[in-house]
């Protein structure tokens, strides 16, 4: 009987004392925001899908369409074409594209390229309608005119 | 509880589906319960739904191409997995770590637990029907993942070890930021105590349920905080001491009565123990290099590794068998959850439905690491 007692002051303290938290709570400012219409910055250190490094100087890209980060991509999600123009010496990117719905992010890609041609870009929050909208052509997007 | 249940007339029984698609089984698992009234006289849990074939993945590709696999089957604290793995490259290969990222991996890990451990709290509270603390633990583990995000890159698939190393130095906003997060969530765990800790309906429907006892924990290999729920103190930071664990301080805290009240108290416990470890390491951090140069083709020698960290759920253990090319001959994980979870028909007997409710929560199953 003691116990019973016992149980339900002590038990009324502690919700008490809980109603106490969320009140706090509920007159502290909101922590969320309004998504849509707001947004929070990207942090730094955010990894998006790769991208091609435009040099300012040149103007243009520095990949030398090695292939090495297609092979070592865990997902094989990465399709590299080079092609050799008439008369030139050294191969030129012709194609490059990204299965972003494979990609893990995992920056294997990046971190193997000879030349540093590669970065991740700061898209966040990718979201579409169709599985087109995620191949990605790399080599489009930077917008290189050769 | 009621004596004599599994005699009374078979068309009182009846079994109940909870699952492959249930909010408290936190993933696709299959709960068949035997049900006599309110009361479970039998439970089968039914795995395999979430089965990726991780292990022949990472012998069929080079052993890098396996690394962001490794983040992938325990998704709410997957550094652990990262560096059993790792470790066990490292030490097949006899690649060199620098101390700074030794540092690095251990703090981390030690901030994917807190993350893990709040992620936890909200939904095993969810479970027994509280809503409130899990808008307040996910504001917390908001403030870690940003931190994280910044360092790793993702702030759920971290994918951030390397071998000989870690992916990328800090910079120099992530001391402050540490520090200040550890600091926020000090004064949050006294929150926490009042609202959860003390609450009356919580502690009636946790203590005294769901009791694992020390012969039973070790009978089923359980490891990690329901282990130590049980009284039994054992954490491989401190039993078998890997990274920079041995320089730091900290307590391996642990329950007396092996019931779900016991395993929260512990799991808070850590998260306050994690904080600790984080700011000892911040200290003493040293300059330098983050990782070592690796030959671009790393060779397995022929032979066998294991290596084992402690993760927020306990013991993972990766087992790497070479043969001289640079694909895994055999990978074996061990992963926690399993043995977790397989005690649960012997636990679950003759207990009321809602109690089960509230012991496969204190297990803290996250399935796709059960399926693999």
């Amino acid at each position: 009987m003691n116990q019973y007692f016992s149980d339900l002051l002590n038990g009324a303290r502690s919700l008490i004392e809980g109603f106490g938290v969320t009140l706090k709570a509920l007159l502290s400012p909101p922590v969320t925001v309004q998504y849509p219409r707001e947004t929070i910055p990207v942090s730094a250190g955010y990894r998006g899908h790769i991208e091609l490094i435009i040099d300012e100087e040149s103007g243009s890209h520095r990949c030398i369409s090695c292939g090495t980060c297609a092979r070592t991509c865990p997902s094989r999600c990465i399709e590299v074409k080079g092609e050799k123009p008439e008369g030139g010496k050294r191969k030129e990117l012709a194609r490059f594209q990204l299965d972003f719905t494979r990609c893990s992010l995992c920056g294997t890609c990046v971190e193997v390229c000879p030349v540093t041609a590669l970065r991740f870009s700061r898209v966040y929050g990718q979201a579409g309608y169709t599985r087109e909208e995620f191949m990605i052509d790399v080599l489009k997007r930077a917008g290189v005119q050769k | 509880m009621q004596a004599g249940k599994k005699n009374k007339p078979i068309h009182y029984r009846y079994f109940l589906n909870m699952g492959p698609q249930h909010p408290s089984t936190h993933g696709v698992l299959r709960v068949v319960i035997g049900m006599y009234g309110e009361y479970v006289l039998s439970i089968e849990p039914i795995i395999g739904y979430g089965h990726r074939m991780h292990e022949k993945m990472g012998e069929s590709r080079p052993w890098q191409a396996f690394l962001p696999n490794t983040a992938r089957m325990d998704y709410a604290c997957a550094l652990p997995h990262q560096h059993a793995y790792v470790r066990a490259i490292e030490r097949m290969t006899g690649v060199a770590v620098p101390e700074r990222a030794e540092y690095l991996r251990v703090i981390t890990t030690e901030l994917n637990r807190v993350v893990s451990h709040l992620l936890w709290l909200g939904a095993f509270l969810l479970d027994l029907g509280a809503f409130t603390p899990i808008l307040y633990t996910f504001d917390d583990r908001e403030h870690i993942l940003d931190i994280l995000e910044n360092v790793t890159g993702s702030r759920l698939t971290h994918c951030y070890f390397r071998a000989g190393g870690v992916v990328q130095d800090v910079d120099d906003s992530f001391e402050p930021a540490v520090r200040a997060c550890i600091k926020r969530m000090r004064s949050r765990f006294e929150m926490y105590d009042k609202l959860v800790t003390k609450n009356i309906i919580f502690i009636k429907r946790t203590k005294d349920i769901g009791i694992i006892d020390r012969d039973m924990a070790v009978r089923y290999g359980v490891t990690g905080p329901v282990l130590r729920g049980s009284g039994i103190a054992h954490d491989i930071r401190k039993a078998e001491p890997y990274s920079v664990y041995p320089e730091l301080d900290f307590d391996v805290p642990t329950g007396q009565n092996g019931d779900c009240y016991d395993r929260y108290l512990v799991r808070v416990e850590e998260m306050r123990q994690s904080l600790r470890i984080i700011e000892q390491a911040l200290e003493r951090m040293p300059g330098g290099d983050v990782r070592t140069k690796t030959p671009k083709k790393l060779n397995l020698p022929p032979g066998d590794v294991t290596s084992t960290t402690e993760g927020a759920r306990g013991d993972v253990t990766y087992y790497v068998a070479g043969d001289g090319t640079e694909t895994p001959y055999r990978l074996k994980v061990r992963s926690p959850c399993f043995s977790n979870l397989s005690l649960l028909e012997e636990l679950c007997e003759d207990m009321l439905l809602a109690d089960l409710i509230a012991t496969m929560g204190s297990l803290d199953l996250v399935i796709p690491e059960v399926d693999r």
